[in-house]
């Protein structure tokens, strides 16, 4: 009985630091959608929102889920590759911007 | 004593590659899903940054959407996500305790997260095609703003429409005491895949689009 009550216990806690990090969540959107009006350059506007995007992504990969109790090999498995491959994707950004250069004026 | 080395080596060896372990410590379902989210990632990845890429490319892109009604329901739906992706926590938390009412209604609730997810946006789909924007046109400037916007976001609709079956199966299977604590685990594994993907659409289509005038 008192190994079920622990286990209970472990999932209330759970349960309130689930909930911290959802109003986090929350609380981060929030500051998203009021810099979306502010009168920012696009460099920085960009910086910002994707900054606070990957925060938001750690938070619900960490807790939601459940990577940061999980074994370290897999969170080594899964996320360098992701950042490996995501950021080669990026390669192309530049093309981006000499399309823009060199289009007729 | 180098032949005792080598038949520890041995042992170690054969006893990792026998089966019966697990590797990462986690289930063969579990690992399968992250291995799914993985290549599903870069998906909606390659979608992005191809998007980023014509918009980058772009002279002149429209930002067209205002505060009302599209920020603002926009941010409703990213409410109704992470608030079903609590509900998701909540029902993986009250299946590894046992207690499949309350696992099946947290699920239950996350469902109804998606389905209003998915009301709210195909409402401001049906209000974006009435002013014209379809796959291949746009009536503000260059017709990839109709395309890319659809493309992602019609991608991303699919995957929660998916989910939001996933989630019904699951509630009827764990209702039943058919699926295990695991089972509902790995479906939370793909909804809260589902709703981290939105945390970069939301701004890089929606927040970087917004109509400052």
């Amino acid at each position: 009985m008192s190994a079920r009550r622990e286990q209970h216990e472990g999932a209330m806690m759970a349960d309130r630091l689930v909930v911290t990090v959802w109003l986090g969540l929350l609380g981060l959107t929030g500051v998203e959608v009021f810099l979306a009006y502010e009168r920012l350059s696009l460099h920085l506007m960009l910086t910002l929102l994707m900054g606070l995007s990957f925060i938001k992504a750690g938070l619900i990969m960490a807790y939601f889920m459940h990577l940061r109790f999980e074994k370290r090999s897999l969170v080594l498995t899964l996320v360098p590759t992701m950042i490996i491959v995501i950021s080669l994707l990026t390669i192309f950004f530049p093309d981006g911007v000499r399309l823009l250069h060199m289009r007729p004026r | 004593m180098a032949e005792a080395s080598e038949a520890r080596i041995e042992d170690i060896s054969v006893a990792e590659w026998d089966g019966g372990s697990l590797p990462y410590s986690v289930g063969h379902k579990k690992l399968g899903m992250w291995l799914f989210i993985l290549s599903d990632s870069l998906t909606f990845s390659a979608l992005l940054i191809g998007y980023s890429y014509v918009r980058v490319a772009s002279p002149s892109w429209p930002t067209p959407f205002h505060l009302w009604p599209t920020i603002a329901m926009a941010s409703l739906m990213t409410f109704c996500l992470l608030s079903s992706s609590l509900t998701m926590v909540l029902g993986v938390n009250a299946a590894n305790r046992d207690d499949r009412r309350a696992a099946v209604r947290w699920i239950i609730f996350t469902l109804l997260g998606g389905v209003a997810f998915i009301i709210l946006h195909a409402n401001e789909w049906r209000g974006l095609i009435e002013e014209g924007v379809t796959l291949f046109q746009n009536p503000w400037g260059t017709p990839l703003f109709g395309a890319t916007f659809f493309g992602l976001t019609g991608m991303h609709m699919f995957h929660v429409a998916t989910g939001v079956l996933y989630l019904g199966v699951m509630a009827i299977g764990v209702g039943r005491g058919r699926f295990g604590p695991e089972h509902v685990e790995v479906c939370g594994l793909y909804w809260h895949f589902v709703d981290l993907v939105w945390m970069f659409i939301f701004p890089l289509v929606y927040l970087l689009s917004v109509n400052m005038h």
